[in-house]
């Protein structure tokens, strides 16, 4: 007599012939859910908020800031920024965006980092939603094949994002001047920047591979004594990365934010002196 | 806080079949999962089989999965749950189950075989052997590891995938991989077994997204994802997709 709880052939997974006859997908009785939820949620709205102020092409400067989305800026039609980070490279010919060209570099970065990709793979793509909770797709090759073996350019983006990270703390020192280009002001935008160079370089530090670049590399920490040193400091910044990830995510969109409005006139930057 | 009576839903069967089955157990303070199993050996399931040692944490038999959570029975307390809760307690879902609580586990035997032991250094003799703590301190993590195969067992790739269990060693052994090429003395390059390239040809972790699970299950909390596998596949970058490094030590090689 058939019990519902004999194997069914020709389903595979934690259902597979010789394992414990269980229909359910999973038996965890926690709001497991909720975790992949809120990441799809927040990833989802920073694509949003991205997208749209990438290719608004608009509001991007209000002296002395310079948005994130749009530094350095590369292209022809760049707003004018005396002293900051814009270079006529690519000409007239570019014809959208110039957020375009530089953002390529910090989404490379953070689509490859290893605690995005936990929360993209759980969030959007389910493999698996949670843990113990089984993946709806049939086939797994996890990194193994074209596209996601591209994962492994992860240390390229890297190093890019150390550059696009120089050009931030350079913005960030041009924030120390007043709407007229004079050095030794403050306002309340640049507290904005500094807060967001301060998490960009914490994230950007506190990266796998920068851990593995440093020290973790080596085999003899005795013989490196220094680099054994920059391991360990990157190891307990490493030790906070998902937070730090989340967090100058948003610190890059408030700054972004606040130009926006300042540039559009909603607000004027209340300044210190 | 005195005792109660709990309900639970325990699997029992074989390879032929099973079901979940409801029992009402009286549940003491201080206790654990493994004493509610143990009581109902004793009182109204006399032939349930359960495998378990050292009631301590230690020895890595008494694994289950409570409420779909992959634990040591003998270390999750009764006090997590709310009285009134139906507490479920399944065999591991990604192995073959002998008898009811029991798996056969003979897959990880298997994949540990597959690993190539600690090469010695053929300059020292045993007894000879002399490291920096901090030379060790990395490998050492991993020594902790008490083989209560929640990390594979809860391991995506091959939980919901048997057909990956050929290619797949889990994060059990590719953290002894990462451990052997850590460790300071072990001599496998220098004798031509390049633990790098069998970590991902013959060890697929190329098949590991990183999502974490095993770190979350490990109950001695070994960060096996962050300090293991995720150096291992950097390692791994070193040797295939960085032609930086692949340069690097191709001039350090000449010129030493």
């Amino acid at each position: 007599m058939a019990t519902g709880t004999e194997h069914r052939h020709n389903v595979g997974g934690v259902r597979a012939p010789g394992r414990a006859a269980i229909t359910a997908a999973h038996l965890r009785t926690d709001r497991w859910w909720l975790a992949p939820a809120g990441t799809a949620a927040g990833l989802l709205a920073f694509v949003v908020y991205s997208t749209w102020r990438a290719f608004a092409n608009a509001d991007y400067y209000a002296s002395p800031y310079v948005s994130p989305f749009y530094s350095p800026c590369l292209a022809h039609d760049c707003q004018s920024m005396r002293g900051g980070p814009n270079a006529d490279l690519l000409g007239s010919w570019w014809g959208i965006s110039p957020a375009v060209i530089i953002l390529v570099f910090p989404l490379g970065f953070r689509l490859t980092c290893y605690y995005y990709r936990k929360a993209y793979y759980r969030g959007f793509w389910a493999s698996p939603p949670a843990c113990a909770v089984a993946e709806p797709h049939r086939g797994y090759t996890g990194e193994t094949r074209f596209p996601l073996i591209l994962q492994n350019l992860h240390r390229y983006f890297f190093y890019a994002a150390l550059l696009v990270a120089g050009v931030l703390t350079y913005d960030t020192a041009l924030t120390f001047r007043d709407a007229h280009h004079q050095w030794g002001h403050m306002g309340l935008g640049t507290l904005v920047f500094l807060a967001n160079i301060a998490l960009i370089w914490s994230y950007t530090l506190s990266c796998h591979s920068c851990r593995h670049i440093v020290g973790g590399q080596l085999k003899h920490f005795s013989r490196h004594p220094v680099r054994y040193r920059a391991w360990r400091f990157v190891g307990r910044l490493n030790a906070r990365h998902m937070q730090l990830a989340w967090a100058s995510l948003l610190g890059v969109a408030l700054a972004d934010l606040y130009v926006y409005l300042l540039a559009s006139g909603v607000f004027d930057d209340p300044r210190f002196f | 806080m005195s005792g109660y009576e709990a309900r639970f839903r325990v699997w029992r069967g074989d390879e032929h079949g099973g079901e979940l089955r409801d029992f009402t157990v009286a549940v003491n303070e201080g206790e654990v999962v493994l004493d509610i199993v143990h009581r109902l050996q004793a009182t109204q399931a006399p032939d349930l089989a359960v495998r378990w040692n050292c009631k301590a944490g230690k020895c890595g038999s008494c694994s289950a999965e409570v409420n779909g959570r992959p634990r040591l029975m003998c270390m999750t307390r009764m006090s997590v749950f709310d009285r009134a809760e139906t507490v479920t307690i399944t065999p591991l879902r990604a192995f073959p189950v002998i008898r009811d609580l029991v798996t056969d586990v003979s897959f990880n035997y298997e994949k540990a075989r597959g690993i190539p032991a600690f090469v010695p250094p053929p300059e020292l003799a045993p007894g000879e052997y002399r490291m920096f703590q901090r030379d060790v301190d990395r490998s050492q993590e991993f020594r902790k590891c008490i083989e209560c195969f929640l990390c594979q067992d809860t391991c995506h790739v091959v939980r919901d995938h048997e057909e990956n269990k050929r290619a797949f060693a889990g994060p059990r052994f590719l953290m002894r991989v990462a451990e052997l090429d850590m460790h300071p003395l072990d001599a496998a390059e220098r004798s031509g077994l390049d633990r790098r390239r069998t970590a991902q040809d013959e060890h697929g972790l190329g098949y590991c997204n990183i999502t974490k699970c095993c770190t979350e299950v490990c109950p001695e909390g070994i960060r096996i994802t962050d300090n293991a596998l995720i150096p291992l596949k950097e390692r791994v970058v070193d040797r295939r997709y960085d032609p930086l490094v692949w340069l690097g030590s191709k001039i350090k090689r000449r010129s030493s």
